[in-house]
């Protein structure tokens, strides 16, 4: 059973193995006490604690990685358990639903958590005016009803059955109803650990709370020390030295000199996180499927795993859903790379050459721009000239991202598969960078959503992805590894969650002092 | 004495001058960068409706000309704004809750000190140590011992700062773990650690620094070498020690007062580097992410405090280099 799950793998065969040989289960031998302090990019000095606003993993790990709480949690190994909730439950059609709420949980300055906590503060993603990324999940609940002191019953507009995952969503924290203005200034939720002190964009710590309600299962250490380190050869040195137990995202040009420290171990999962292509397939010359083929065909994903990514990564086939997913469509045939099919495809378009621009800038991901001169490289011989053109960083996703007909760009991935088309392959939502409107696959999407077996849902995503794979507007040619460093003071369990980087960023709640 | 209060009087004034053209300069360059805050701050979440809430919301949807003046009606009033980033999370709560975390001065305080702090340890090191090492270089002209002070400080100024800073980390903080390579101060932190922490940064920006003001004093001396005084001075049978200190420091101080104030300058307004590789939390860091994000309020403050420091750190050096000279100081 402890082996290493499908959803939890660990691809790197020394981060196996170091953990192999300090991997206990975590349960039975966790040791309370210690500091942790983690070297963490992503901080900004307009972070603050207001988790609509949130998108990176420094506020994500201080925020709901240790001082709020939702109602929902995803696990190392992908399945769904309940936080502050206890229970849920789904009517027939998937739409309605009732959520039992945990009793005699307190926040942090002793109010009690009720059901107007969770209602009050899923309000404010919908309020007036609201930027908050989690709109468009809590705008598809139609109704919140209290139907008592600890459940809440949500209507939703259509059934979905994923609801109860998207609850797990970093946005989503809860808050004490009444006092929401004064909990985000202060950060008052009712995580593990209550805030000591919290300078935006420089350091946040944290303090153990005496009773909480999931007791000596998690939360190990005393205290945790988050320290914004942006760059990551600092994040390196910090570490080397000894002044931060575990950093994120390390740089792979450096990893070798990490590996060589014997004090520390490299921590590396493949999660959804995927670098994408997209082409407006409204657009001449993108809304002939083949041309998209033509194009799916020139583009080397090996090579780009290879040298982009450095190996440290999936090559993908032009789907969003990656191994930490559920119906992840691992045995889909490949999409190599063949210049001869590239030539096929263009000549079933009616066209012998194909010269179109690719614009980027690395602001879509770390190495955009030399995977687009690789890509220009490849698909030459299959007749395509891709003209590469840089963009600045500055403004790229306001003014190239959905702008310009052919660019680069990511995503995080999503922890279900629903979720991920919903948030850019439905038809008419925003952030559909490809314009992609494929009747099938939008009547699939429909089916599965509301349905609640799991045998057909696989099917139905399985064929999904296939149609993506074969038509979709977007190349997803690789799915990057989250890859971190852990001082060897710091015991980390056998399988780490592959949704977000350090643990699905709740490294505060299940790791501890070695 | 009322001719220095008559240049200081006017000198500030062509300060302010200064000051308000500076102010118009960033708010014209800033906005003509791509993008504005509401697209940099949503990122690839920047829907045209939230764009638009944000916009309206910072009051960007009016034109940049009464905007600057807005700005510029409250900096004379000593109100130098609210931060953008701060001022759009307290929208985001429906009010405009505790006004103390929004505003650009509280924001900006204690980043000012800790630069502040950076810079004053740095010329605690740096600047005797320059001065007494040039001394010491024209003591010894053309000796191994000046060839090697000038190799050295020209081969560090010539390095890029971040290279110096890993190379001091390498020696100092990893093989030999003395110094932390982590500069993350803190408020409340005693003045004990927090001198610890910053001294690799400043030892970085010491060799930064120290090749201007050591090879000034070094030129500024010699120069004055070959005067008849000096001659004289040597004829008297004084010691070569006693001829350069006594006899030739004091009249060759003006010059070596303003590159030291330059150099000063330049702590203050140019160690981004410098923070971003020490992780310390100064103004520098503080002025890229406001550019980043076209935090307009902040970076107009920030490069006010840039400029006001030349300016102040220059009339310094002018008013030293008066005093130390008596024929401006008694003009006829």
């Amino acid at each position: 059973m402890m082996g290493i799950s499908r959803r939890g793998l660990l691809k790197s065969g020394a981060a196996a193995g170091v953990l192999a040989a300090t991997g206990l289960p975590v349960m039975a031998q966790a040791k309370r006490g210690g500091r942790l302090r983690a070297g963490l990019n992503g901080a900004n000095t307009s972070d603050s604690w207001d988790g609509r606003t949130h998108s990176d993993l420094y506020m994500i790990a201080s925020a709901q990685g240790a001082v709020f709480d939702s109602l929902t949690e995803v696990t190392a190994d992908g399945s769904l358990v309940g936080e502050l909730a206890t229970d849920w439950e789904a009517s027939e059609d998937a739409k309605t639903w009732t959520f039992n709420l945990r009793q005699g949980v307190t926040f942090h300055n002793g109010k009690a958590f009720g059901a107007d906590d969770v209602i009050e503060s899923l309000q404010l993603h919908v309020a007036e005016g609201s930027k908050s990324a989690a709109q468009p999940i809590v705008a598809s609940i139609a109704e919140m009803t209290k139907t008592g002191d600890y459940q809440v019953q949500f209507t939703l507009n259509a059934g979905n059955a994923d609801f109860p995952y998207l609850m797990s969503d970093y946005h989503l924290l809860i808050y004490p109803a009444g006092q929401v203005e004064e909990a985000i200034a202060k950060g008052i939720g009712t995580g593990l650990y209550a805030v000591q002190s919290f300078e935006p964009g420089v350091r946040m710590v944290a303090k153990r709370v005496d009773s909480h309600y999931k007791g000596d299962a998690a939360g190990f250490f005393d205290e945790i020390e988050y320290i914004a380190i942006n760059d990551s050869t600092a994040r390196m040195n910090a570490l080397l030295t000894g002044q931060v137990d575990a950093i994120n995202r390390i740089d792979f040009k450096t990893e070798a000199l990490l590996k060589a420290n014997p004090m520390v171990r490299i921590q590396e999962v493949t999660g959804n996180q995927h670098y994408t292509f997209p082409m407006l397939t409204k657009v001449a010359p993108f809304d002939d499927v083949n041309v998209r083929r033509a194009l799916k065909y020139g583009i080397n994903r090996q090579e780009l795993v290879d040298k982009i990514l450095q190996g440290h990564g999936l090559v993908g086939n032009d789907t969003p859903i990656g191994p930490a997913n559920q119906y992840y469509y691992g045995d889909m045939e490949p999409l190599s790379y063949d210049p001869d099919k590239s030539k096929f495809y263009l000549k079933e378009a009616g066209l012998t050459s194909l010269d179109i621009d690719l614009n980027v800038s690395n602001a879509a991901f770390n190495g955009a721009v030399d995977a687009a001169q690789l890509y220009q490289a490849s698909a030459k011989s299959g007749g395509i000239n891709l003209n590469v053109v840089q963009e600045p960083a500055d403004g790229y996703w306001s003014n190239v991202w959905l702008k310009k007909p052919f660019c680069a760009s990511y995503f995080s991935g999503r922890a279900t598969e629903d979720w991920m088309f919903a948030t850019a392959y439905e038809a008419g939502v925003p952030w559909n960078d490809s314009q992609w409107d494929q009747p099938r696959f939008q009547e699939l999407l429909l089916t599965a959503r509301a349905t609640l077996d799991t045998t057909k849902r696989k099917d139905m995503y399985h064929e999904m992805q296939q149609i993506l794979r074969d038509d979709g507007g977007v190349i997803i040619p690789m799915f990057a590894n989250y890859v971190q460093a852990v001082s060897n003071k710091v015991v980390s369990p056998d399988t780490v969650g592959n949704l977000w980087q350090m643990d699905n960023a709740r490294m505060a709640e299940r790791w501890h002092m070695a | 004495m009322s001719t220095v209060l008559k240049i200081i009087l006017q000198r500030l004034a062509l300060g302010v001058l200064t000051l308000f053209v500076v102010s118009i300069l960033i708010f014209a360059a800033v906005n003509m960068l791509p993008g504005d805050f509401a697209q940099a701050i949503l990122g690839q979440g920047a829907t045209p409706d939230a764009v638009e809430a944000i916009r309206r919301d910072l009051g960007l949807d009016q034109p940049p000309v009464a905007r600057y003046f807005q700005w510029l009606a409250g900096a004379l009033q000593g109100d130098l704004g609210n931060s953008f980033a701060q001022a759009n999370f307290a929208s985001f709560v429906g009010a405009d809750s505790g006004g103390n975390t929004a505003s650009v001065a509280t924001q900006i305080a204690p980043r000012f000190w800790n630069t502040m702090f950076l810079a004053g340890v740095t010329a605690l090191i740096a600047v005797p140590f320059s001065v007494v090492l040039g001394i010491l270089a024209a003591l010894y002209r053309n000796s191994v011992f000046d060839k090697f002070t000038n190799i050295f400080t020209l081969s560090s100024i010539s390095s890029p700062e971040f290279f110096l800073a890993y190379i001091l980390i390498l020696f100092l903080a990893v093989l030999n773990p003395w110094l932390p390579s982590l500069s993350n101060i803190y408020q409340g932190m005693g003045f004990g650690e927090r001198l610890e922490k910053t001294l690799l940064p400043a030892l970085t920006l010491t060799l930064v620094v120290t090749a201007h003001m050591m090879r000034m004093t070094r030129a500024a001396i010699i120069n004055l070498l070959a005067s008849p005084y000096i001659e004289m001075a040597r004829l008297k049978g004084l010691s070569p020690m006693r001829v350069i200190v006594r006899h030739a420091l004091p009249n060759a101080l003006a010059p070596i007062i303003n590159v030291i104030a330059l150099n000063l300058a330049y702590l203050i307004t140019g160690v981004v580097v410098v923070e971003v590789v020490f992780v310390y939390p100064g103004i520098g860091q503080l002025f890229v992410d406001s550019v980043k994000i076209r935090d307009i309020p902040v970076v107009q403050a920030c490069c006010l405090i840039f400029a006001g420091a030349y300016i102040l750190l220059n009339l310094t050096a002018d008013i030293m280099s008066i005093i130390s000279n008596p024929r401006l100081r008694h003009p006829k």
